[in-house]
């Protein structure tokens, strides 16, 4: 069994929100652990556009989402939040002396007297390709991810997609399967050329196999795949062993388990107030793309503005009947010596 | 200036476009169903479109970004654009399109 991570706030959501978060909270003297089902912190900044600029951030007149991402991670490493990644954040529920118990699909059990939600377009998910019954194979064949790469271990494994982590997969598995192969679409590839160029030596030296095209069906014994058939870029229909299938091709958001929570939920958003960033739930805060209110506007800045105000009121939870006294970081050498600097 | 959008249900509408604005932002403002998750990014291809043979030409080829996107695509047509590479312009009046179902 796992034991319990006790914390001030668990924030569910790593991006760029999320990860401010951090900061406000802790210059109010609030740890906090962060759950994110990418394997990355930095949210839609990291994942969907880590290398187009941002133009629109106070005082940093052009930066890339990696750089946002990395900038961050540096501004709240005083701090020092505990990161829960590649893990969804399932299920919440209240405990007898008021705080809030957060599990994840992992198994992880995090305890803290505040939630904030910076879900931002929901999380990560695999899109899936769409082949008759695939969801029937999902877990016994078919995975959208590698968690443990011992799993692989000495399979058949066919690798779908053209991208990146189609690429890096197919480079991984290979010392470890029996048997692997890559099949794509069409003899172009959008994955970093030296991981192509890789490929496709494995391919010429035998360690591996290389075809274009699509599947058409799964066969086995559900949950447990034997075989594919494939319909080939030129229109031939072959049969294809293997018992391991991992398609990939890209994540698109969804909002997930948080729908369950019982919250209050409008068009997939949160309805907070603009004074708390509160939910119609005390305690659980909602900051960033996921949260709504009169006159919202989906910005990163918006974000850290409502980071803020939410780390205030937190303050009342955590803090309860203290006195709290606002400070300016360039003249109170309180938060200059939580900020290290002092 | 009009639009023509035929949603995943198959029906028509007649949308009133301002120029300069986006095919993707016309649709989204009239509410019809369209994720356009990234805003118009060229990074999602949740806003993907077929364009009405007899005007493809009309459109500014797709760049680079546009193509591997769409090629991408389960449900790419010949006629498949992204509806937020597209400007209404003064030529594009009456451009009829059709919602993909990668955009819902
Ligand atoms: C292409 C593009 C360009 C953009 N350009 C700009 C710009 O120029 N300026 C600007 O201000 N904004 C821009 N945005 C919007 C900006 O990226 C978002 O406003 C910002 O990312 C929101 O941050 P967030 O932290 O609220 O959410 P996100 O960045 O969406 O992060 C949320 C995180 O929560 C995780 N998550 C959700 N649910 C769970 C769960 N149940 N368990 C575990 N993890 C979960 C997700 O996996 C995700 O990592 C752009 C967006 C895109 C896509
Ligand atoms: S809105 Fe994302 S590609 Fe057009």
């Amino acid at each position: 069994m796992n034991s319990v991570y006790t914390t001030d706030a668990i924030i569910i959501g790593a991006g760029p929100v999320g990860l401010f978060a951090v900061f406000e909270l802790g210059l109010l003297d609030m740890k906090a652990a962060l759950v994110d089902i990418l394997p990355k912190v930095g949210g839609q900044c990291a994942e969907l556009y880590p290398e187009k600029p941002i133009y629109d951030i106070p005082a940093l007149p052009v930066v890339t989402g990696q750089e946002l991402t990395d900038r961050l991670m540096e501004q709240i490493r005083p701090f020092e939040p505990k990161f829960f990644l590649s893990q969804m954040a399932e299920s919440l529920t209240k405990l007898e002396n008021g705080h809030w118990q957060l599990k994840t699909d992992m198994g992880e059990i995090l305890e803290a007297p505040v939630i904030v939600i910076a879900a931002g377009g929901g999380s990560f998910t695999p899109k899936k390709p769409p082949i008759k019954e695939i969801e029937k194979f999902e877990g016994g064949g078919v995975y959208y991810a590698v968690r443990k790469m011992e799993k692989f271990r000495d399979k058949n494994i066919l690798i779908v997609g053209g991208g990146d982590s189609a690429l890096d997969w197919f480079l991984n598995l290979q010392p470890l399967a029996k048997n692997i192969a890559l099949l794509h679409r069409r003899d172009e590839f959008k994955a970093a050329p030296d991981s192509v160029h890789k490929m496709r030596e494995m391919v010429a030296a035998g360690n591996g196999k290389l075809i274009f095209g699509e599947v058409a069906e799964l066969h086995g014994d559900a949950p447990a795949v034997s075989a594919v058939t494939i319909k080939t870029k030129d229109g031939e229909i072959i049969r294809h062993e293997c018992d391991c299938v991992l398609p990939f091709f890209g994540l698109t958001m969804k909002l997930g388990p948080i729908a369950d929570w019982g919250l209050n939920l409008e068009q997939n958003l949160i309805p907070v107030d603009t004074e708390k960033f509160q939910t119609n739930t005390p305690g659980i805060f909602s900051i960033g793309d996921i949260n709504w209110y009169p006159g919202k506007l989906k910005l990163i800045l918006s974000g850290f503005h409502e980071a803020a105000l939410m780390a205030r009121a937190a303050y009342d939870i955590v803090h309860a009947g203290k006195k709290f006294i606002f400070r300016y970081t360039t003249s109170s050498s309180d938060l200059q010596e939580k900020l290290g600097v002092k | 200036m009009k639009l023509i959008v035929t949603d995943p249900g198959g029906q028509t509408h007649t949308l009133e476009a301002t120029p300069g604005w986006r095919v993707m932002e016309v649709i989204k403002e009239a509410g019809l169903p369209m994720r356009a998750d990234c805003g118009g990014c060229t990074a999602c291809a949740t806003c993907h479109v077929y364009v009405d043979d007899a005007w493809l030409g009309k459109l500014k080829p797709a760049n680079e970004e546009e193509c591997d996107l769409l090629a991408d695509s389960y449900v790419q047509k010949p006629n498949s654009r992204l509806a937020c590479q597209i400007t209404m312009t003064k030529e594009l009046d009456g451009l009829p399109v059709t919602i993909s179902e990668d955009a819902t």
